[in-house]
């Protein structure tokens, strides 16, 4: 099935086993829902699916009041440009209750966000903002790059005792797996994924840039060069454990996604890395992630802001180059 | 409210009207025919059948007068005085866009011309309008600040917090809400429990107007009022423009959504042809008349549009200019 439909699966079995699973959103009820609700309003009653105004703030405050009392809602951001107007909400209530108030309340929403970069609407209709919420200790951030693990992460995220953010991404709304249908099918939050094994190079990535990581590793491999692809699923809880061990083997990194590359969530990765591995490293971390600009509207612009397979394949030569050639490189 | 066409606005503004309308609706039906048939790329929030709203506005504001617009804002820059070339070319991006073309179609701005902001985030206007208003009390100047959104916007924090602050200041700010009966999919009364936008006004101590949002000559008397107001000091006002989005939230839209027969009905008060019938009716334009000035809007659309094709593309350079005053600030 298409992760669409491995999303909606996931609402829709949420929405069958636990009474307390309810969902509100712009544009989320029949007939207007296209994406992952679809029909589900339908099935469920707009009881349950619930159109809002466009209030962002008020559809994640009022999200986290309803999660206080008990229920598990998952709150919708159509597009995540748009979650600075919930930023307050999600930054400084949801994130903080369990702690400021010694855990006697606590906010277990889910907010479901799309990242539309790539379709050429501009710089307020694509960004990959994970990395702000990376910042705020409580939140938990959520990024599948397949429909099995779409289904599964949004299942755990739901259920989680904790508020978690789930980043959906247009382009990838088409990709197509299998997907396990039994209700009770559930991915842990905090494991990553190795989508394809390897011996000479770990790319560790998420979400979209998965499929570039898989690229490149297909033509390397051809020219004999053995790469790991490491999908992290999950940026926190990040799974430390799985990311050293790979490289341990590998001994060269790449960090790819579509989040800016300054400060972005391949920086953590990578200091991580060079602290744990430093004698271990045969060249420095490789980081690959948007340019640091605004998205442009036309496209010929917008494909020069992403990383892309053949620059995922660039920067694993420059980890595979003697370092003598390395330095001439960056220089 | 009717009105009376020989009364309200001279011939003169009556003309200057039916240019704009038809100026808009013909930029409006090339697109849609470009991108349907392939010929062109880009996206786009369709404004066909709202153009008496930004006609009125047009003859209404003066060159200096502010505009703030949104997405769904091609018929509000063609009435404000931004040249098609720079619209078309932002949308298709080419180097002779408002932006050399790399802004895109939601964030056109043209100070010149007074539109200070295109926003593609709902809600986000009226709180830059409240501050384009004080910057004009500041300067000592008379200007006006339009705010121009939809119906949906005004369910946003944002547009109830801008709307308290220029009613508590005074400010020389016309909200003009172009209620075309949907945010996106979803029917605005789903979306709202009061029945008139222009209602809310009530609620921040503003002037709130309800006009028929396709009747260009009404709209020119009600935002001849509320300009005025805003101008000389007695603040700011709500005007609710009641229309119709004809071609859907964004082109290509199936409407699949819409109840059977809503569009039709739409058509039928077309505000386009639903003013040339009028003006025949009135007597000062003929047949021929008006058959000339929608002519000249179908010329002036191709030939702006031949202008944007024959410019170069967006240069892959302007990806590193304007982030910052100075380059020097990206990092690599
Ligand atoms: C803050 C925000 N939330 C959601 C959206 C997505 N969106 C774009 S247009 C739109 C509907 C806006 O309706 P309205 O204000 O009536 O304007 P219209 O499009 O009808 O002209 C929505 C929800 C957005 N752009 N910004
Ligand atoms: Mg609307």
């Amino acid at each position: 099935m298409t992760m669409t439909q491995a999303l909606n699966l996931a609402l829709d079995q949420a929405l069958a086993h636990d009474e307390r699973v309810f969902l509100l959103g712009e544009d989320i009820a029949d007939p207007g829902a296209s994406g992952p609700t679809a029909k589900l309003s339908t099935k469920y009653g707009v009881d349950r699916v619930l159109d809002t105004p466009i209030s962002e703030a008020a559809i994640v405050g009022a999200a986290i009041g309803a999660a206080m009392e008990g229920f598990r809602p998952v709150a919708e951001i159509m597009i995540m440009d748009f979650i600075g107007i919930a930023a307050d909400q999600i930054v400084n209530h949801a994130a903080k209750l369990r702690f400021m108030t010694g855990g006697r309340t606590t906010a277990p929403i889910t907010v479901r966000v799309q990242v539309y970069g790539g379709l050429g609407t501009g710089a307020t209709h694509s960004q990959s903002l994970e990395a702000w919420f990376m910042h705020v200790p409580g939140l938990k951030v959520i990024v599948p790059s397949t429909p099995r693990d779409g289904k599964g992460l949004l299942t755990s995220a739901i259920f989680d005792d904790d508020p978690c953010i789930f980043v959906e991404t247009i382009r990838l709304r088409g990709q197509r797996g299998l997907v396990p249908t039994d209700p009770a099918f559930a991915i842990p939050l905090g494991q990553a994924d190795v989508k394809r094994p390897g011996t000479d190079v770990t790319l560790i990535s998420y979400g979209r840039a998965v499929l570039d990581a898989l690229g490149a590793a297909a033509t390397l491999e051809q020219e004999g060069i053995s790469a790991e692809v490491l999908d992290l699923r999950t940026l926190v809880p990040l799974d430390v454990e799985a990311i050293v061990e790979s490289v341990r083997r590998t001994r060269r990194a790449v960090v790819v996604h579509d989040a800016v590359r300054f400060a972005g969530p391949g920086a953590e990765i990578a200091s991580i890395l060079h602290s744990e591995l430093f004698g271990v490293l045969e060249a420095p971390v490789e980081r690959l992630g948007a340019r640091f600009v605004p998205n442009p509207g036309p496209s010929a612009l917008e494909s020069q802001v992403y990383p892309s397979a053949d620059r995922v394949i660039a920067a694993v030569q420059r980890t595979l180059a003697p370092a003598t050639v390395r330095a001439g490189a960056h220089g | 409210m009717t009105t009376d066409l020989t009364v309200d606005v001279s011939p003169e503004v009556q003309r200057r009207l039916y240019e704009l309308m038809t100026l808009m609706k013909a930029a409006d039906d090339r697109l849609s025919k470009g991108i349907a048939s392939g010929e062109l790329v880009c996206v786009y929030w369709p404004s066909r059948g709202q153009e008496a709203i930004a006609a009125a506005a047009g003859v209404c504001l003066r060159e200096d007068d502010r505009l703030v617009t949104t997405y769904r804002g091609l018929h509000d820059l063609i009435g404000k005085g931004v040249p098609l070339v720079e619209i078309y070319g932002e949308m298709l991006g080419r180097q002779v866009g408002a932006a050399r073309g790399k802004g895109g179609t939601m964030h056109i701005a043209r100070p010149e011309s007074g539109v200070m902001l295109s926003t593609g985030i709902v809600g986000s206007g009226p709180p830059v309008a409240v501050g384009l208003a004080m910057a004009a009390r500041r300067l000592g100047l008379d200007r006006v600040t339009v705010a121009s959104f939809g119906d949906g916007a005004t369910n946003t924090g944002s547009f109830h917090e801008a709307a308290n602050m220029a009613a508590l200041w005074d400010l020389p700010v016309v909200l003009v809400c172009q209620n075309n009966q949907y945010g996106e999919m979803t029917p605005t009364e789903h979306t709202m429990k009061i029945a008139h936008v222009a209602d809310r006004a009530a609620g921040y101590g503003m002037p709130g107007v309800r006009v028929d949002g396709n009747d260009p000559i009404a709209l020119v008397v009600a935002l001849t009022d509320a300009v005025e107001r805003a101008r000389s000091g007695g603040g700011p006002t709500l005007l609710e423009c009641v229309t119709f989005r004809l071609r859907g939230h964004y082109f290509g839209d199936p409407m699949a959504y819409m109840p059977e027969g809503q569009l039709a009905a739409a058509s039928a008060a077309d505000p386009v042809p639903r003013f040339r019938a009028r003006l025949l009716e009135a007597g000062n334009f003929g047949e021929l008349d008006l058959d000339e000035i929608e002519r000249a809007s179908a010329a002036a659309v191709e030939e702006a549009l031949a202008t944007v094709l024959a410019a170069p593309a967006t240069a892959l350079d302007e990806l590193d200019r304007d982030v910052y005053a100075d380059p020097r600030n990206c990092p690599a």
